[in-house]
């Protein structure tokens, strides 16, 4: 025996982060996951330090049509990406709304995933009647094309942040659920959880415990494409006028409301435009990346 | 086998390794293999020493990162490590075919067994497709399929392993090739249908020819197919010969050790225990210097063993092709070696524990097919388990064998609490638990009736550590509830299943698989269980790594007086280990009796055909051959009378067919369930031979 141990280990969250940490490291093999790694971590310390970053107030009327480059004649600075038709600086507001997104995003995500995974769990591992219900509700809720279930919701309940993430959550959640069923189909039939069984474990037990964290690999990919969409979501709401309620910056809603005159002034929209692209790049590289690395061992 | 001819493959000096991220892996060194015209050669070692990499070699398909970095194999006078894609297209699968373990792996479901049949010899030769049908029906004939316009016809989901294996066989033989190359071909296979194959392939090279490399861990098999051995240990040959030679005089530590693992007829679980090879096979960047195998021989001698690496060189006084890698092999006395593990006492068999009485087990499918709601046949039954009926008393060992689908998983989990018997009744300590789901039983209840699963790369959650794990079994039995004495307890687990305790902190992936199998035993024995289940625990692991875990369980149950039930497929380990033996098939219990009653007559006819399948790893054990023909029946649709009566080879009529067979008592607890009177059964001679210490004595000297 090379070691004996007769100490009672301590209870390691640290040891957990650093381990965390670690397995993020690999991530530095896959190019494709550090840029995308790199270009959401840029639009979080965006969205951190956005006071700070921020050169004008994003809801105040200094300048309207201002080109980008252009000085600000009353309080000084400059409008680097210039302003919207009502004179709000649109460099500070893609970096106050990049807080919205990155805010109303995940928890969107998350509540949908929430819902999506326990689903998916007692499908996939309760089996029967069980499957048949949850299965059936999925399908018809992924039967209607999915704006046509924003606009009903939206439209019902009234646009705001939280009513955002009720409509995404319904609305995704059947997708995740498929996911977690058929891993969780795979994965009830393994000796670990015939074991956990037989040593008389409930139910719930059993699918959060010996289950759900070996499904996690997927998932966390998943997640990561599902961001991205949600990230799109959020935009096309914001553009159908079904987002955030006026004035608070929100990407989707800038470029709503500067459409009519993106002929004569691009920079209103465009900008917004690749704040929005270069996000969910970002989380579609990154899932990409953690794809290749999972893959690999 | 003629020795004037060419050879058909010369491998010389090759060393292949492997390209990864953690450098340069040397995956085999310094081999070296002569394969003459209409010649078997078999390699056998454990997983990890090289064996299939030296196929794939030959077969130049390494893949991106692997390469041969020096030797050369020559194959009929062309060097393969110097021709060109197109050319080894051209030579592979006409002249060099391989066959893989896995059958259903090696064909393609979407395509019919024809059209892959006939394209092996449109591909390489210019014929028509008439007459590449016509050859590929003959050769469904001579790998002794039945029907084969049928089967031409069929797609390969609906063949059986055994008939698709076959077809695979057939595939690599319809270019006529001079070599086949053969990947533990039967290893996915139950033991009755690889009794088939092996003799297959052993006909092979008679009718054809061919010449064969034979790769398996199974020493019994080798032994029944080849003409040559050669042992592979950790990417290196360490003996080859003639199977006599090797077979019989094996000369260097390893295969001593090796036979010392095998539960051969003459080892004794008290008298002559298995003796595993202690420590682990040397990861390839690992591997010591001198000789590989130094730090588990038991004839290590410092300065000598571990300085250089060396050459295999001839064995004095044996057949000139016998050689050796072991520079003491002339001092190590091998008859001390044989079967001299430490001896054991016996257990004294205790009160009745389980009592099986008229248990039945039917699953309920529903048909909702038109025609099945016309005709009212909604629900129909699969007979899982039909009828058991055994009793197992305190510290023995109970054996269930059959081969896969005879329902032996599906009475362990009635036994668990997985699923509830139909009929009947189960007692466990005096109370009857068939209809006891396990939620229902209470943690103590639950805690003396564990099991023990047979995949070790399976049985433990990749996702949480190695002590959460047996701590969760402890704190669910209740056997402690304090943390510090829960721990301790995990601590002292470890300790029983020999394993450092600081695997305490340990990942199941960091673990190898007789040391995930050890932790799958401490997790079984936590609450101190009465008796334990062990389904097929070793069946998954490397030969001395299943003799350590298979001594280590029995260690334990010796300690703490556990009923063993040891369900198995092997008949070898099970003769070796268990007390009493259950033979079961397609849900019924054909046979069950002590281990001496059943291998000895009188036989039911299907555990006679069981014994004949076991490959005996010993040249003077003779067997009688019996080879079942067809498949195993559907449990949708058992035979009305007898389940054995469709393979039978005793079958006596019409009665077979017609009525259930009665059961037989030949003594207090040896019961035959058989048609053909016990006067009759009890003429038929034994069907393993193991000759005494004279015979043998004679045998060799007559040498």
């Amino acid at each position: 025996m090379t070691t004996s141990i007769t100490e009672m280990p301590k209870a390691g969250y640290g040891a957990a982060f650093i381990r965390g940490l670690k397995s993020f490291a690999l991530l530095r093999e896959s190019w494709v996951g550090m840029v995308g790694a790199f270009l959401v971590l840029f639009w979080v310390l965006v969205a951190l330090f956005a006071p700070l970053l921020a050169p004008f107030d994003p809801n105040s009327s200094i300048q309207p049509f201002a080109k980008p480059g252009m000085e600000a004649i009353k309080t000084g600075g400059t409008f680097w990406l210039g302003t919207d038709h009502i004179g709000r600086d649109i460099l500070s507001r893609i970096i106050w709304g990049s807080r919205t997104v990155l805010i109303y995003a995940p928890l969107a995500t998350i509540c949908a995933y929430t819902v999506g995974i326990l689903m998916g769990l007692a499908a996939g591992y309760r089996g029967g009647w069980v499957d048949d219900v949850l299965s059936r509700i999925a399908d018809i809720i992924l039967s209607f094309p999915v704006l046509v279930l924003y606009i009903i919701i939206i439209a019902t309940i009234g646009a705001s942040g939280f009513n955002i993430i009720i409509a995404i959550t319904f609305a995704s959640s059947p997708g995740i659920m498929r996911i977690v069923r058929g891993l969780v189909l795979d994965l009830r039939n393994r000796d670990y959880v015939a074991a956990a069984q037989t040593r008389g474990e409930s139910d719930w037990r059993v699918m959060l415990v010996e289950i759900l964290p070996n499904a996690r690999g997927p998932l966390i990919v998943d997640a990561c494409l599902r961001l991205g969409y949600v990230i799109i979501t959020i935009g096309v709401l914001g553009f159908l006028g079904l987002g955030l309620p006026p004035p608070d910056p929100d990407w989707g809603g800038m470029v709503n409301e500067t459409r009519q005159m993106a002929m004569a002034f691009p920079h209103m929209t465009l900008f917004p435009c690749i704040a929005i692209s270069s996000l969910i790049l970002g989380f579609n590289l990154l899932a990409d990346g953690l794809r290749e690395i999972s893959l690999r061992d | 086998m003629n020795t004037d001819q060419e050879p058909i493959l010369v491998c010389k000096d090759l060393c292949i390794s492997y390209y990864t991220r953690a450098g340069e892996i040397p995956a085999v060194v310094d081999f070296s293999l002569t394969v003459l015209p209409g010649e078997t050669i078999g390699i056998v070692g454990e997983s990890g020493c090289g064996k299939s990499t030296v196929a794939m070699a030959i077969m130049q398909h390494m893949g991106a990162n692997g390469g041969i970095k020096s030797g050369s194999i020559t194959f009929k006078g062309r060097d393969l490590t110097q021709l060109s894609d197109d050319e080894l297209r051209n030579i592979r699968g006409s002249e060099v075919a391989m066959i893989y373990q896995e059958p259903f792996a090696s064909l393609n479901p979407s395509l019919k067994i024809s059209t892959q049949l006939m394209e092996v010899p449109l591909a390489h030769e210019d014929i028509s497709t008439e007459e590449a049908r016509k050859r590929a029906l003959q050769m469904l004939g001579d790998v002794k399929l039945p029907d084969p316009e049928r089967i031409m016809e069929a797609y390969p989901h609906q063949l059986s392993g055994g008939q698709q294996q076959r077809v695979v066989i057939a595939m690599g033989l319809l270019s006529n090739p001079s070599l086949l190359l053969l990947d533990e071909p039967t290893t996915a296979l139950d033991v009755t249908v690889e009794a088939g194959i092996v003799k297959l392939v052993a006909d092979i090279s008679k009718k054809y020819g061919t010449s064969q490399i034979y790769i398996s861990h199974n020493l019994g098999l080798i032994l029944e197919t080849c003409d040559r051995v050669f042992v592979m240990y950790s990417g290196e040959v360490v003996e080859e010969g003639t199977i006599n030679s090797l077979f019989t005089w094996p000369r260097h530590p390893y295969t001593h050790g090796l036979f010392a693992c095998i539960p051969l007829p003459t080892a004794d679980k008290h008298a002559a225990p298995l003796k595993p090879i202690r420590g682990q096979l040397p990861l390839p960047f690992e591997r010591p210097q001198g000789c590989y195998y130094h730090p588990r021989c038991d004839h290590f001698k410092e300065g000598l063993c571990d300085v250089d690496h060396f050459k295999m060189e001839h064995v004095v006084d044996s057949a000139p092709d016998h050689r050796v890698r072991c520079l003491r092999y002339k001092e190590i006395d091998i008859r001390l070696q044989t079967g001299e593990g430490e001896k054991k006492e016996a257990l004294e068999l205790g009160e009745r524990v389980l009592n099986v009485d008229k248990m039945k087990k039917y699953y309920e499918v529903r048909d909702n097919s038109l025609k099945a709601l016309i005709s009212g046949k909604r629900i129909r039954y699969v007979k899982a388990n039909e009828e058991l009926n055994f009793t197992a008393h305190e510290g023995e060992t109970v054996a269930i064998v059959g081969e896969s689908g005879c329902g032996k998983s599906t009475f362990a989990k009635v036994l668990m609490g997985l699923e509830k018997g139909t009929e009947g009744e189960v007692r466990h300590l005096g109370k009857d638990i068939s209809d006891i789901a396990v939620r229902d039983r209470s943690p103590k209840e639950i805690a003396s009736l564990q099991m023990v699963f047979q995949n070790p790369f399976d049985t433990l959650n990749p996702s949480h550590s190695i002590g959460g794990q047996i701590s969760r079994v402890i704190k669910k039995f209740g056997v402690e509830s304090d943390k510090a004495k829960i721990f301790n307890r995990v601590m002292k687990l470890l300790d029983i299943v020999k394993l450092p305790r600081d695997f305490y902190f340990r990942k199941p992936r960091q673990l190898s698989g007789g040391q995930k199998q050890r932790i799958g035993i401490a997790r079984a024995f936590a609450g101190n269980p009465s008796m334990v289940i062990a389904d097929e625990p070793v069946s998954a692991l490397d030969v001395s790594v299943a003799a350590a875990v298979t001594e280590l369980l029995m260690d334990i149950q010796r300690e703490h007086k556990t009923t063993l039930l040891f369900i198995s497929h092997d008949l070898s380990v099970v003769r070796y280990l268990s007390d009493r033996i259950v033979v079961m098939y397609l849900g019924h219990i054909l046979e069950r009796g002590t281990t001496e009653q059943i291998f000895a007559p009188p036989y039911q006819p299907y555990t006679e055909a069981l014994l004949s399948a076991v490959p005996i790893a010993d040249p003077e054990v003779t067997k009688r051959e019996i080879v079942l023909e067809g498949n195993l029946p559907s449990a949708m649709k058992p035979p009305k009378g007898c389940p054995f009566c469709t393979r039978c080879h005793r079958r006596i009529g019409e009665i077979c067919d017609n009525e259930p067979p009665p059961e037989q008592v030949v003594t207090d607890r040896h019961v035959i369930k058989c048609h053909i009177s016990l006067e009759e059964l009890k003429q038929v001679e034994h069907v393993i031979h193991v000759p005494d210490e004279a015979e043998r004595l004679h045998a060799r000297q007559s040498q």
